[in-house]
């Protein structure tokens, strides 16, 4: 469904189910370039199971109006107005790779309106190398490549994906390539300057579920083990075999993992 | 220059989609012969029939042997995903009938495979599609026969039997100007020969009875999406962006984005219409793709040495193979296909249809079938068999003569092949001097 946030118009995806009104929220926000795809299965799931989905395009992506936003704050706040603009009070918030440091500074900024937070593919810092970020930012396509190449495990590049005959590199890399101009380079610099973020774990008051892969070579699993450690009340569900795109590559642990918390 | 180094095609087309069983070690890909599955709990057994988790519910959706094959072609082609069928022909009517309702129309190529063409020509006007043929080397006409309900371009790669080569860029620009996808069928090049995706086609469609399996063992087809095409751009197909009542109000392009049309292949087509592969046979294919490379490089060398035989034969009236300087797609198959074009090709016997089935009953290597694409080389004349329904105007606005023979050249000793030939056409002559 379309809602207005800043005087755009803003996508969000609901799982195919109307929001009921007082029923728990559950937001998802995506990755790096990408939209709400990602989350079809997970977003229809717990539609199913009566929370009120809202698996957002951040302005600048998929379907929704709007400049990118070039910082990790200011997509959280945006979120926030998000939240406000769909009438949800309280939410449970999940984000991937960039995403998850979207829903990490919501839950650190705004932590009333945060019941639970679940960081999928996750590090902080989480910085970019000069080579990637430099081809990002002059828009070349071996950026997406790039992105591409190490977001999926050395298994993944041979397949086997979860949902039936997909070829999860080519999907990956046809939704990249559907991103705007600079929308790549803007996102990874937000990921890149974000940098606070260790010091706010401390202010983290919502448990905290962290969904990793063994074999991420875009956040290593040993970058994110400062934040667990701060976060009081954090979990870990490491997915053996599985690089970052978790979303593409274990659907279905990312779901089991995420039913513990709903 | 940065470059992402991504697996070679030799290394997917015998890796991608498998990862070995766990439970046993199995390096082959097991034949799941089982036509459902044990659902964890109740609550996962409705989440798998919402699209809410991966795996399988019922073999004639998807099958964990089938979903190896699609993924490997998938991503052979780069697609996004593929869904396989009961055969190539159950491939070409199923993405028609995922994009064009009662009322819509489309414009092919008329160099088809002549089972295609029955499709279009007589069975889909019964449903209310029509189709206009026209000339592949004529661009212009592609643009021309386009009407408001026209919903798709249709063509072969490399056309089965006269070897007309579409010139996809062209054609896919003349599509997309018109918010239309092109679909190509590759049955005679492989995604070894040719990359239609790279080219500008939207869909790319298989017989993988042929060179896929290659050994002329199973009946297999496959549907391969792009992912590419826009179908927002358009209000010419609803199915694909507004909400489908036959899946709880599901709108594909809203939830699949880049996978929209092969996401409404397997929840419609394969669902509804039923032609599904079965798994033994994904297996035979999937045995094929893993020498795909080795037995094409030898397919089109052989191909290479008949072909000059053949040219210089006083038996033979005309030879059509795009190798040839006077084969009017000759460029652009250079172009298109530098690693060779088609194995399976046409020449003109001198003395017509009599004289050519003198010819084809000589020859004992060669075998007289209606397949092409196998490991072993084959012949058929097509006015009377693979394309005996067209009409005398039809046979010959396809350029299919009285005379014509089709060679699908095997991966045998090629002098052995050509001696085989020569056989033929020494009892062809002496028949033509009666």
């Amino acid at each position: 469904m379309y809602i207005d946030v800043d005087n755009h118009k803003t996508y969000i995806a609901t799982g195919s189910k109307e929001h009921i009104d007082g029923n728990m929220g559950m937001t998802f926000i995506h990755g790096t370039a990408m939209d709400h795809t990602v989350w079809t299965l997970a977003g229809r799931h717990f539609a199913r199971r009566g929370l009120n989905i809202l698996a957002v395009d951040l302005p600048g992506h998929g379907r929704s109006e709007g400049d990118v936003i070039p910082s990790i704050e200011g997509m959280a706040d945006w979120v926030v107005k998000a939240l406000d603009a769909s009438g949800q009070d309280k939410t449970i918030i999940v984000g991937h790779s960039m995403g998850s440091l979207v829903a990490f500074d919501v839950a650190a900024r705004y932590p009333d309106r945060i019941k639970h937070l679940a960081m999928v593919g996750t590090s902080i810092p989480m910085p970019v190398g000069d080579l990637l970020l430099d081809s990002a930012k002059e828009d070349k396509d071996v950026a997406k490549e790039m992105v591409n190449f190490w977001s999926h495990s050395q298994a993944a590049h041979l397949g086997g994906s979860q949902v039936p005959g997909t070829w999860m590199i080519g999907k990956l890399g046809r939704l990249l390539e559907r991103s705007g101009p600079g929308v790549i380079y803007n996102d990874l610099k937000a990921c890149h300057d974000y940098v606070d973020g260790v010091e706010r774990s401390k202010q983290i008051q919502a448990p905290t579920l962290f969904i990793l892969g063994e074999d991420d070579f875009m956040t290593p699993v040993r970058n994110a083990k400062e934040l667990v450690e701060n976060i009081p009340q954090s979990s870990t569900v490491m997915l053996p075999n599985c690089g970052h795109a978790i979303v593409n590559e274990a659907p279905n642990e990312m779901l089991d993992a995420l039913a513990t918390i709903v | 220059m940065a470059k992402v180094k991504t697996f070679d095609f030799d290394t997917l087309s015998n890796h991608a989609g498998q990862r070995p069983d766990k439970e046993t070690g199995s390096r082959a890909v097991p034949i799941y012969q089982t036509a459902s599955y044990v659902f964890r709990d109740s609550d996962a057994g409705a989440a798998m029939f919402n699209i809410e988790r991966g795996g399988h519910v019922y073999s004639r959706i998807s099958n964990p042997t089938t979903a190896v094959l699609e993924e490997r072609i998938s991503a052979l082609e780069g697609g996004v995903g593929a869904v396989a069928t009961s055969s190539g022909q159950a491939a070409v009517f199923n993405a028609i009938a995922t994009l064009v309702d009662q009322g819509g129309h489309i414009v092919s190529s008329y160099a088809l495979y002549g089972g295609t063409h029955n499709l279009m020509e007589y069975t889909l006007p019964r449903f209310g599609i029509t189709t206009t043929f026209v000339d592949p080397n004529d661009i212009e006409g592609f643009k021309k026969a386009i009407k408001p309900e026209t919903r798709l371009i249709f063509g072969e790669t490399v056309a089965n039997p006269k070897t007309e080569v579409l010139n996809i860029p062209e054609v896919a620009k003349i599509a997309h100007d018109n918010h239309i996808p092109l679909v190509v069928d590759s049955t005679t090049t492989t995604p070894y020969l040719i990359k239609p995706f790279d080219l500008g086609a939207d869909i790319v469609v298989h017989s993988a009875t042929k060179f896929l399996s290659g050994h002329g063992t199973s009946m297999a087809g496959l549907i391969v999406d792009g992912g590419v095409f826009d179908w927002e751009s358009t209000d010419k197909f609803p199915q694909m962006t507004e909400k489908y009542e036959g899946f709880h109000n599901l709108s594909f392009t809203e939830e699949f984005g880049p996978a929209a049309f092969i996401s409404r292949v397997r929840n419609e087509a394969a669902r509804d219409f039923g032609a599904c592969l079965a798994p033994h046979s994904s297996f035979l294919v999937l045995n094929g793709t893993e020498t795909l490379s080795v037995r094409m490089d030898k397919h089109i060398s052989n191909t290479n040495k008949v072909v000059d035989y053949l040219n210089g034969h006083d038996m033979v009236e005309w030879v059509s193979h795009p190798n040839l300087k006077d084969h009017p797609n000759h460029d652009l198959a250079k172009e298109l296909l530098p690693k060779g074009s088609t194995a399976v090709f046409s020449f003109g016997i001198k003395g017509g249809r009599e004289i050519g089935q003198v010819f084809i009953d000589r020859l004992d290597l060669f075998s007289n079938l209606a397949n092409i694409g196998d490991a072993k080389s084959l012949v058929i004349h097509p006015a009377s068999t693979t394309h005996q329904r067209m009409t005398v105007e039809a046979l010959e606005e396809a350029g299919i003569s009285e005379g014509l023979i089709r060679l699908s050249i095997g991966i045998e000793s090629v002098d052995d092949l050509i001696e085989d030939l020569e056989k033929g056409f020494r009892t062809a002559s002496k028949a033509l001097k009666k």
